[in-house]
């Protein structure tokens, strides 16, 4: 369960509906070590629902756990205890697998054929008639932007182009749920963009989607929701924007002072770069601090929110997790 | 998977394994009835089977080798009479790796020995001898081997005789080969001879089948010592009551022999017709026997 | 079951796109140029040489790829990934295998059967005849696939739980057993412990007996092969793929990929 209480409103499931993704318990062990004898928990008893209709970040820094939830759920590992279930069916069923589409973390093709017909392999597992796979086909390949490439064998692609390729053939079948491992992993910022908007799309088209990542803002502009998951255990489950310890913690003004300006208390407080100041104050200290600046002959530049990198929230989750490990190990003693 | 599924499993396996057990036993009754002349086509020539075995010639020897003890085993064992393929194997073997001290040994036997039991090719079981002196010109028991040959299936004791005293030169030779050397040049075959050979044959080989050989001929050279005691006592009979003795029961009754004589097998010594000593019909030492020429 | 023959299907696609495949069948031809040539030493044995030497490459180039594509059909897809994306479809896992094995071995009989025609092509250039004996070698040819197949199942299945490495030696180790069979059944008594002996005949019916598709002296000397034989055989090959395919699928699907 839930080792910190991270949101300022502890959420019950409130919604009577069937999730499209169950998870109970959900644990695995690794076997490791000489001869395979100690087990390294990997994942500890995940419990976690994702709605349907709603799109869902699983975040959390490498090696949490989030790939091996996203195994678990595809059956290519097996649980070590714990069960699941998606669209109501548990995963064990494999016809389940036609309403579900999944894009691997980096993934990687069959390097011999073109992308045409990689899709086309792939899709013929889902019983459409010929004509019907093919115009699927093309219209997957254009809504990725390989339509030009599709004749291009995949062992001449980029990185960026096989991300896409993953993507279509995890759609192709207009599955209802749909996991992404690591989507905009190895992007450019164009690339990003595009999964993105396709996203979105999805959701508009009132699919699910269950993505990982560990890229805050690409979690804040898609997700209704988010799940945190540091050193296998689940930290908790909320909207984005409540996650506690992201709060702003509040404005940065960037300005310049020409030379001769009036120099103050304010200017001591900020960093300087050249011409150019940058000084942090309060939310409700913003408007008087811009007042005084203006009088003072600053041109302002821009005004945005501080807030703390995902790293340094990861590395605080973490802490506070091996704290409380601690404590436990105190309190057992 | 459910533990129904793998007692299916289980299940499956052991009845499909009992399965290929017994196809395995019908394909192997048709098998015996292609397979009978043509082991082993293509690799009878020694020299393709050397260029073929790269840096792994002595590996692809100590193989053949074993194909050969298995063959002979085989052919041994099926009563078969062809021993037409232990030479090539032989052959391709001593080439592979001139240096495997028991092909010499083995074939120097079983090429010289008179069919059923070898191929009756003395003249290849020199000419194996003599490639294994050239590779390997120290090792005096092919020397020895050689005697052999020459003394018992090829009877030229000259060059028996050059043989043992080739082979004596080493220090590390047997004691007695240049006596005996000096024997056969001075006497050729002779039984005293012919028995301590084979007594030491017996007496040092590690390999069975040669072992029982060696047994074998000592059993019929006492045989034959045997047959010519009871000769001279059917001569003795003869002086005696005018005829030869016919029947073996005969020279008991005038007690000249104390029981029926048996040879080394347990058969009796049966008289033939003209009242001669011979081995009983059915004794297995009946194979290598040469009957003696009538000496009188 | 077309599940499992797509996966046939592209497994084909991938060995006919995979560029070594035909330099090995070239190698084969170029074997058969060569019998033609070395036949012609001595006259009368140019039959039995083309067939023998033929039939041997054939032998020898089938078994490498059996061995080492058979070995990467499944370690390759799991290295790669490319299975992850496959698995999230409606695919069972012993589809999977079942689909692997049907496409490699569909490709070792386009091969063989390639190789084959060349064969039959250096038979005819040199006795300027087909006769009916000849139809010995086409049984030979058979067995060699059937033996092949054999090999493909054996390397599947070391591949589904260990190394690429030591699911060929353990292949080939098998395969070499496989030969040996004969020896094995006939030690002597007196050579060998009878324990040690008794056990050895007990596995050398169990062990996937290769000796019994060789029929290359029958082949080279135009002799008819027994129908019975060719049902034994096949039965035998059919029994045995799926005695191992079985045991791969479920190992497998046990799997955990990494």
């Amino acid at each position: 369960m839930a080792g910190i209480d991270l949101f300022g409103v502890y959420r019950k499931n409130e919604s009577m509906a069937e999730p499209a993704i169950d998870i109970e318990n959900l644990t695995k062990d690794y076997p490791h070590g000489f001869l395979q004898l100690r087990k390294r928990r990997s994942l500890e008893s995940l419990t976690m629902q994702v709605q349907v209709g709603e799109v869902f970040g699983f975040l959390g820094p490498n090696g949490a756990g989030k790939s091996t939830t996203i195994k678990l759920l595809m059956r290519l590992i097996f649980p070590t205890a714990g069960s699941a279930r998606i669209l109501g069916k548990p995963i064990s069923d494999i016809e389940m697998h036609r309403d579900i589409g999944y894009l691997p973390e980096q993934p990687y093709f069959y390097d011999y054929l073109t992308a045409a017909e990689v899709l086309d392999y792939f899709a013929r597992f889902h019983d459409f008639a010929a004509a019907e796979r093919r115009e699927r086909v093309q219209r997957m390949l254009k809504k990725v932007g390989l339509e030009s490439a599709g004749r291009i064998q995949l062992r001449k692609y980029s990185k960026g182009m096989l991300q896409r390729v993953g993507l279509a053939q995890a759609i192709l079948h207009d599955p209802a749920v749909v996991v992404l491992d690591e989507p905009m992993s190895g992007l450019d910022p164009v690339g990003r963009r595009e999964v993105r908007d396709i996203i979105l799309e999805l959701k508009k088209q009132g699919k699910t989607v269950l993505f990982s990542t560990h890229i805050l803002s690409d979690a804040e502009m898609l997700c209704d929701r988010v799940g945190v998951i540091v050193g296998g255990k689940l930290q908790g489950v909320g909207a984005p924007s409540e996650l506690v310890g992201l709060k702003a913690q509040g404005m940065e003004i960037l300005f310049e002072l020409p030379a001769g300006g009036e120099s103050g208390d304010l200017l001591a407080q900020a960093t300087r770069t050249g011409d150019r100041y940058r000084l942090q104050v309060e939310e409700s200290g913003l408007y008087a601090a811009m007042q005084r600046l203006q009088a003072a002959g600053a041109k302002i530049l821009s005004v945005a929110q501080v807030k703390p990198s995902l790293e340094e929230y990861f590395m605080h989750l973490m802490a506070a997790d091996r704290a409380q490990a601690a404590a436990v190990e105190v309190r057992a003693k | 998977m459910s533990l129904k599924s793998y007692i299916a499993l289980f299940l499956f396996v052991l009845l499909g394994f009992a399965g290929v057990w017994r196809l395995q036993k019908c394909i192997d009754a048709q098998q015996s009835a292609v397979a009978n002349e043509d082991d082993q086509v293509m690799l009878r020539s020694s020299k393709l089977v050397k260029g073929l075995s790269l840096e792994y010639a002595p590996l692809v020897a100590d193989i053949y080798w074993t194909r050969v003890v298995q063959y002979f085993g085989n052919k041994q064992a099926g009563k078969q009479l062809d021993l037409r393929l232990l030479w090539p194997l032989l052959d391709v073997t001593s080439v592979l790796d001139p240096h495997l001290m028991p092909v010499y040994d083995f074939g120097s036997t079983f090429l010289s020995d008179a069919p059923p039991r070898g191929a009756g090719r003395p003249d290849l079981a020199v000419e194996l001898i003599e490639r294994g002196l050239r590779a390997n010109p120290d090792e005096w028991r092919l020397y020895y081997d050689l005697g052999f040959v020459y003394y018992f299936d090829m009877k030229d004791y000259a060059k028996a005789s050059e043989a043992l005293y080739e082979g004596s030169k080493n220090p590390k030779a047997l004691i007695w080969m240049k006596t005996m050397a000096a024997k056969i040049a001075a006497e050729g075959n002779s039984p005293e001879t012919s028995n301590f050979l084979w007594q030491d044959v017996y007496n040092t080989t590690k390999d069975a089948l040669v072992k029982q050989n060696a047994l074998r001929h000592l059993q019929l050279l006492r045989a034959e010592e045997d047959l010519k005691q009871i000769d001279a006592l059917a001569d003795e009979y003869q002086k005696r009551f005018g005829r030869r003795p016919v029947r073996m029961r005969e020279l008991v009754q005038s007690g000249l022999l104390r029981g029926e004589p048996v040879d080394g097998l347990g058969y009796p010594y049966i008289l033939s017709e003209d009242g001669k000593a011979e081995l009983n019909l059915k004794t297995p030492l009946r194979d290598k026997w040469i009957k003696a020429p009538a000496s009188k | 079951m077309t599940r499992v023959g797509t996966v046939a299907l592209n497994t084909f696609r991938e060995a006919v796109r995979d560029r070594v495949l035909y330099n090995l069948v070239f190698f084969a031809l170029v074997m058969m140029a060569a019998a033609i040539l070395v036949g012609q030493i001595s006259v009368n044995i140019e039959q039995i040489v083309i067939v023998t030497l033929g039939l041997s490459a054939i032998s020898i180039i089938g078994l490498l790829i059996s061995l080492f594509i058979g070995v990467g059909l499944v370690s390759k897809e799991i290295d790669k990934r490319t299975l992850y994306a496959l698995l999230a479809k409606p695919l069972r896992r012993w589809e999977f295998i079942l689909g692997k094995f049907a496409g490699l071995s569909l490709t070792l009989a386009v091969n063989t059967v390639a190789m084959s025609a060349g064969l039959f092509l250096a038979l005819f250039y040199v006795k300027h005849s087909i006769e009916r004996a000849d139809t010995a070698v086409l049984v030979a040819v058979y067995f060699i696939l059937l033996k092949l197949a054999l090999v493909v199942a054996l390397a599947m299945l070391f591949s589904c739980f260990t190394t690429p490495l030591l699911a060929i030696l353990f292949t080939a180790g098998l395969y070499i057993a496989g030969l040996f069979v004969h020896e094995m059944r006939n030690m002597q008594p007196n050579t060998i412990d009878p324990a040690l002996g008794g056990f050895l005949r007990g596995i050398s019916y169990v062990l996937p007996n290769f000796e019994n598709f060789d029929v290359m002296g029958a082949a080279a000397h135009g002799r008819v092969i027994s129908g019975m034989l060719i049902a034994q055989n096949t039965v035998y090959a059919a029994l045995y793929c799926a005695i191992v395919l079985a045991v791969a699928m479920a190992i497998f699907s046990q799997r955990n990929l990494k």
